[in-house]
């Protein structure tokens, strides 16, 4: 099954820019690997990433092959008021994934 | 005789067999082709797609790999850019590439000026020794480069499944 790590400090500063880590196990198989008998295996990656906070999106990525098994993304925000980041990975044969964290911020 | 050349022909079978995994995994300096691999062409054409015909300056984007990387599977990067991330001078985005994996592309990140930080993070495959290019698109419109050189050893994305 899917499982979501996510790295978001429980409290911070307002104005401060704060560092969200995120990792999803995923095989991402690439499509190119063939088997010993010569079958290409199928591609199955995640293709997008996303983070909302309050409902409004902050950061999106897209996916590639080329993009390691179980994949790992840090990327930075600002504090701006307490509230609720949300995490969805989408990817290939319906994949899809969700995670939370909870911020506090401090003026 | 005809034993004799049962055997010669599964050693060539054989050797042939080699040869052709070692094409797959890309390991090997002998051979030249490679079935599922993208060309400068095709990385030109990628960048193409996503600039048009605005020019690439050099300079403000700054990529982070290993210079020399043991495991392609596997590969630490960090892309960031010099921008001082304000409603009015921002990044929108940064798309990563490289020259020979089967695909050009490696991943776009979308950001805005809420980020604060023009940074961003991943691990990333590689099939060979390569150049990887990151391209940033900046909030006037403007795209700006920067490039690695990474050599490899283990390649990645086209190796045999165990």
């Amino acid at each position: 099954m899917a499982s979501a790590l996510v790295n978001v400090p429980s409290k911070a500063r307002r104005g401060t820019v704060i560092e969200i880590r995120t990792l999803m196990s995923h095989i991402m198989e690439p499509g190119y690997r063939r088997t010993a008998a010569g079958d290409l295996v199928p591609r199955d990656i995640i293709t997008s990433f996303s983070c909302r906070f309050n409902g409004e999106e902050i950061f999106r990525a897209d996916l590639f092959p080329a993009i390691a098994a179980n994949p790992f993304l840090s990327f930075f925000t600002v504090a701006t008021e307490s509230g609720k980041f949300e995490f969805e990975w989408i990817g290939d044969n319906g994949f899809v994934a969700n995670a939370s964290a909870a911020i506090a911020v401090e003026a | 005789m005809n034993r004799m050349r049962n055997a010669s022909d599964i050693s060539r079978r054989h050797i042939l067999q080699l040869a052709g995994t070692a094409a797959l995994c890309g390991g090997l300096p002998i051979m030249t082709v490679r079935p599922a691999q993208s060309t400068p062409a095709m990385l030109a054409s990628a960048i193409r797609d996503l600039v048009g015909e605005a020019t690439v300056k050099v300079g403000k984007v700054k990529l982070e790999i290993p210079p020399l990387v043991e495991n392609g599977n596997t590969v630490p990067m960090t892309v960031s850019v010099e921008s001082p991330m304000t409603a009015e001078d921002h990044v929108k985005s940064i798309h990563v590439f490289n020259e020979k994996n089967p695909q050009p592309n490696i991943g776009n990140f979308h950001l805005g000026p809420r980020a604060g930080r023009a940074k961003v993070a991943t691990r990333i495959r590689l099939a060979d020794s390569q150049k990887v290019t990151a391209i940033a698109q900046l909030s006037d419109g403007s795209f700006w480069s920067g490039s690695v050189d990474v050599i490899v050893t283990l390649a990645a994305c086209t190796e045999e499944v165990p």
